[in-house]
């Protein structure tokens, strides 16, 4: 019983919110483009879904090509970088420099060198710049994360570098690498959006474009309708990878 | 003698963490050393098993590469190799073929009692189970000098008699010499022919004490007049190294 009304808890105050807010446009008679009422929101979903589902596609096969790209690029750099402390202390800072650059503002710079006829790459390579940082941190980290006591081992039987790398580092890396790349992957999304805002209305037609497109035309219904998707999208992702993560930890620890 | 430490002194920047202490081991024997813990007990392992190096003093090893192993305080072991590859490692790094390193490492683990847990993950295992997975490790490169320390004292009563007694038949079936690191008084006497007690840190010999009887205990060894006398001396001594 209790189970039950845990479960069904977040869905009730989201009915209820509705409800109120419902109630709340109707009595209140606020004008539909200022805020429209849940009822026509879904209208909007209901009329829109084939191209918001096409859209979402969009955006989200930008990102998952951008997670890809970041990914790679990352570990890459990562390997490198964890094999040579000097290294290291050389790429830090401007991987940090990187990550608190705010998106949006290397985004114009970052369309003009896509071009802007292939706003698509520039989406791309913006949420892989994002996408970067989490899985570049999390590898490097976890390259050094190894057991102190494995180490000594590996020493006492005159380990080489190679077999301490693919035997002991890489391995223990597994866990950071699979933390890293849920924080990517919801960033990539992030990034996409925050791109295509920049991009504008002439770009790539994602969910953002989708925001943009019925906002100039003031139909608000349709940009609720556009980030309610959005929203879906995050929550189902988030999900997706939270359960992707605990297959992963599951098959590395083999429980 | 299969490996000594000559007066050897260990510092570190924040000060010095061993000696000058001395200590010569014979092929074959079990020497227990105990001491209050930050003693410099591992730091000897340490140099024992050649992987420090000391500030001063001498250090003498006979065994070639492969030939010491050593057991920690945790099992230490790669959680995402099964107990088989865990084992199979030290063989592995050695470059022994796959499928020999794994038949050697089967045979290892059966000797520990672990016949039938070859492909269980250290997560699926007992601590009383993971660390016979780490012994079966360390003698899988059948070591003559065996390192351990402090093995058992993360395990319950019943789980360290019972491993300190396997230890015991295992040595009795290969004779490696053994350093048995511990702060368990009558441990380290139930488990060596010789106890090594350590002063407080930085360590140094505060004395020693031989111990009669048979190697593996005959049953009901705790309970007799001898074994209660060694545990007395070994428990002034320490009481003099803490004073010391």
């Amino acid at each position: 019983m209790t189970r039950l009304a845990q479960a069904l808890a977040p869905f009730v105050l989201i009915a209820l919110l509705l409800a109120a807010w419902e109630v709340a446009c109707r009595a209140l008679h606020v004008p539909i483009y200022f805020l429209p009422p849940p009822s026509a929101v879904a209208r909007a979903l209901a009329t829109d879904w084939a191209g918001l589902l096409r859209s979402a596609w969009n955006t989200l096969s930008m990102a998952l090509i951008a997670l890809v790209v970041a990914s790679l690029l990352a570990q890459a750099v990562a390997l490198v970088v964890a094999l040579s402390p000097i290294l290291e202390r050389a790429v830090r800072p401007l991987a940090v420099v990187l990550q608190v650059t705010p998106v949006v503002a290397i985004a114009p710079l970052v369309l003009i060198w896509a071009g802007l006829d292939h706003a698509g790459r520039a989406i791309v390579g913006l949420a892989a710049v994002v996408a970067f940082f989490p899985i570049f941190s999390g590898a490097v980290t976890g390259l050094k994360a190894t057991d102190p006591d494995l180490e000594r081992l590996f020493d006492l039987y005159g380990a080489s570098r190679l077999q301490r790398l693919i035997r002991l580092r890489l391995p223990s890396a597994v866990p950071y690498l699979l933390e890293g790349h849920k924080v990517a992957a919801g960033l990539a999304v992030i990034g996409a959006v925050v791109a295509e805002f920049v991009a504008g209305s002439g770009g790539a037609q994602g969910l953002a474009w989708r925001i943009l497109e019925a906002g100039n035309r003031l139909q608000t219904a349709r940009m609720f309708a556009a980030l309610v998707v959005l929203g879906v999208l995050g929550a189902v992702l988030h999900a997706v990878l939270e359960a992707a993560e605990r297959a992963g930890l599951r098959w590395w620890r083999g429980r | 003698m299969i490996a000594a430490l000559t007066d050897v002194e260990v510092d570190y920047p924040r000060g010095r963490a061993l000696g000058p202490f001395s200590l010569a081991i014979d092929a074959g024997e079990i020497v227990s050393l105990v001491g209050p813990s930050g003693c410099g007990k591992s730091t000897a392992m340490r140099l024992l098993a050649g992987l420090e190096s000391p500030s001063a003093g001498a250090v003498v090893r006979t065994p070639g590469r492969g030939e010491t192993a050593v057991v920690f305080q945790a099992p230490t072991l790669a959680p995402w190799l099964s107990a088989r590859a865990n084992a199979a490692l030290p063989l592995e790094l050695a470059g022994v073929r796959k499928h020999d390193a794994e038949a050697r490492a089967d045979q290892a683990l059966a000797r520990v009692g672990l016949a039938g847990a070859e492909s269980a993950r250290p997560a699926q295992l007992s601590g009383g189970m993971a660390m016979r997975v780490s012994l079966a490790r360390a003698l899988v490169t059948k070591p003559t000098l065996l390192l351990l320390d402090e093995p058992f004292a993360a395990l319950d009563e019943i789980t360290r008699r019972a491993l300190a007694d396997d230890v015991l038949k295992l040595w009795a079936a290969a004779k490696p010499a053994i350093v048995f690191v511990t702060h368990n008084v009558e441990e380290a006497v139930y488990m060596a022919s010789r106890v090594v007690v350590m002063t407080r840190g930085p360590g140094r010999t505060a004395g020693e004490v031989a111990v009669a009887g048979p190697l593996p205990r005959p049953p009901g060894f705790r309970t007799t007049e001898a074994f209660r006398t060694h545990v007395e001396a070994v428990s002034h001594l320490l009481a003099q190294g803490m004073a010391a």
